[in-house]
């Protein structure tokens, strides 16, 4: 060896844009799943999650039993940790800045600002420059989204309609968010300011995204996941991994649907890989017509 | 004569940015999904993700021995991070399921730094790389532990243990050379490739 190497890293920083949005960027291709308890997170991670979402109920659960959701018990939490080799996230109330300070000290990888728990501030959603620990939140527009990234969010998730193994939301949202970009690609630098106003976002986030043609942080999918197929209809339309909430342990075999939806998500242009994994699943957890709810959870985020 | 084909093994991960890479660089390159499109390349990078997802996907997808055996041939393979894992010889804090090539002789540490908090950027000196330090991010990143005769060290934290290594055609390094704009820690493989 000729050359002699010097030990030692120069200017270390923690909690940058560049180090929040990689796990994000290390996450696309892959499944998150929501898990309650350890159990079902060691499933979660034997079945090749890429990470797992801890949370006391799953967003069908919430939705049955009503009430107000909170930021789960930090005991729970470390209970998932500590089976877990993959990325744990966690959800916090949208605007519950205190909620999420404790998830911070929790060190769970990534905290969900989400429209599934009962919101906390009904004009203001959390400043997430102000954490070192990235954040996903979920939108149903590109307004949303981009006033989600001016808030320092890393990680864009349409929202779909959580709990209601009903996946037309999610593609509304997804076709919503991605067909606007495509057209302010299009879009002159006059027509800019215009879509600026008209999407309630910043102008610079615009402008990026006409010269980029997406957004500047991974784009993924929530919502309504609840088959192999679906997690490769809103793949294929663009998102670039998919969150399967109550999808995945609301169904007759969650191991099996697990594994299948993983397979989906690598393998999602693949017709005969597609039809091979959905064969024998057993039941999808059950759906929920839009039109019969009661509560729309996406409508929560402003 | 036409340059080389390089593939990203395009399970899970950090796929995109690995092919834009390769795009400034002006060089051909594929998706590895399958043992056909494996078939077609002349190297493999392994990109940054979540490892113990890509060992089950390769067994799943058919491609861990189709892999295994390209590299006992000689293919040149670059791994960051999760492909530094499964390029290693032994795994430490990982999944007891979890497979890895033992394409270069050395240990890997999951998860060293600790959870996505500790996860950090800072100015690396890599050897081959004399110009200026490599602006280098770690994403919950692995370390080596051990190295085994052969095994070159590129690059160490300041506790002296390592986080890029070679040995033969088979470069990894535990952070992610894929995030940063500059391209010279895939122009020294490319490089490699073309040798």
């Amino acid at each position: 060896m000729t050359e002699q190497f010097s030990e030692g890293v120069v200017g270390r920083e923690t909690g940058t844009q560049l180090v929040k949005r990689g796990l994000a960027e290390m996450l696309k291709g892959g499944v998150i799943m929501d898990v309650v308890d350890p159990e079902q997170a060691r499933i979660a991670e034997d079945s090749g999650a890429v990470a797992v979402m801890a949370l006391e109920r799953v967003p069908s659960d919430i939705r049955r039993d009503g009430g107000v959701a909170r930021m789960s018990d930090p005991a729970m939490i470390e209970g998932i940790q500590a089976v877990c080799t993959i990325p744990v996230m966690a959800k916090a109330r949208i605007g519950h800045f205190a909620e999420a300070q404790i998830l911070q000290s929790l060190g769970v990888d990534y905290i969900d600002e989400s429209e599934v728990l009962t919101p906390a501030d009904e004009a203001h959603h959390i400043d997430k420059w102000a954490f070192s620990v990235p954040f996903v939140c979920g939108a149903t527009n590109l307004g949303e989204a981009l006033r989600r990234i001016s808030e320092g969010a890393c990680m864009i998730r349409s929202k779909g309609e959580a709990g209601t193994g009903n996946v037309v939301e999610a593609v509304r949202h997804i076709r919503s968010i991605l067909g606007d970009i495509r057209k302010i690609t299009t879009a002159d630098s006059a027509e800019l300011f215009e879509w600026a106003k008209r999407l309630q976002a910043p102008l610079p986030l615009v402008q990026e995204i006409a010269e980029t043609g997406k957004l500047p942080v991974p784009l993924f999918c929530a919502g309504g996941i609840a088959t192999p197929a679906d997690a490769s209809l809103v793949m294929q339309l663009g998102s670039e991994t998919v969150f399967v909430g109550s999808g995945i342990f609301k169904s007759s075999d969650p191991a099996l649907m697990a594994r299948a939806i993983v397979e989906a998500a690598t393998n999602f242009r693949d017709a005969d890989i597609l039809a091979k994994v959905s064969r024998g699943l057993g039941d999808a957890m059950p759906g929920l017509e839009i039109a019969s709810l009661e509560t729309k959870l996406a409508d929560r985020g402003w | 004569m036409p340059g080389p084909i390089v593939g990203v093994l395009a399970l899970q991960g950090a796929v995109g940015l690995h092919s834009h890479a390769l795009t400034r660089l002006g060089v051909e390159h594929l998706e590895v999904r399958n043992a056909r499109d494996l078939a077609s390349v002349d190297a493999l990078i392994f990109p940054g993700g979540e490892s113990t997802t890509m060992s089950k996907l390769l067994t799943i997808n058919a491609l861990f021995e189709p892999v295994a055996a390209r590299l006992e041939a000689g293919m040149p393979a670059f791994g960051t991070c999760a492909g530094m894992i499964l390029l290693a010889t032994n795994v430490i804090d990982g999944r007891a399921d979890q497979r890895s090539f033992g394409a270069i002789d050395i240990d890997v540490r999951r998860n060293a730094f600790g959870r996505q908090i500790d996860s950090f950027e800072a100015d690396l000196d890599v050897i081959g790389l004399p110009e200026a330090p490599v602006h280098a991010v770690f994403i919950r990143a692995p370390i080596v532990e051990r190295v085994g005769p052969g095994v070159e060290i590129l690059a160490a934290v300041d506790d002296g243990r390592p986080v890029a290594c070679r040995q033969g055609n088979v470069m990894v390094t535990s952070f992610h050379p894929e995030l940063e704009p500059d391209l010279r820690m895939h122009e020294l493989f490319v490089r490699q490739v073309a040798a």
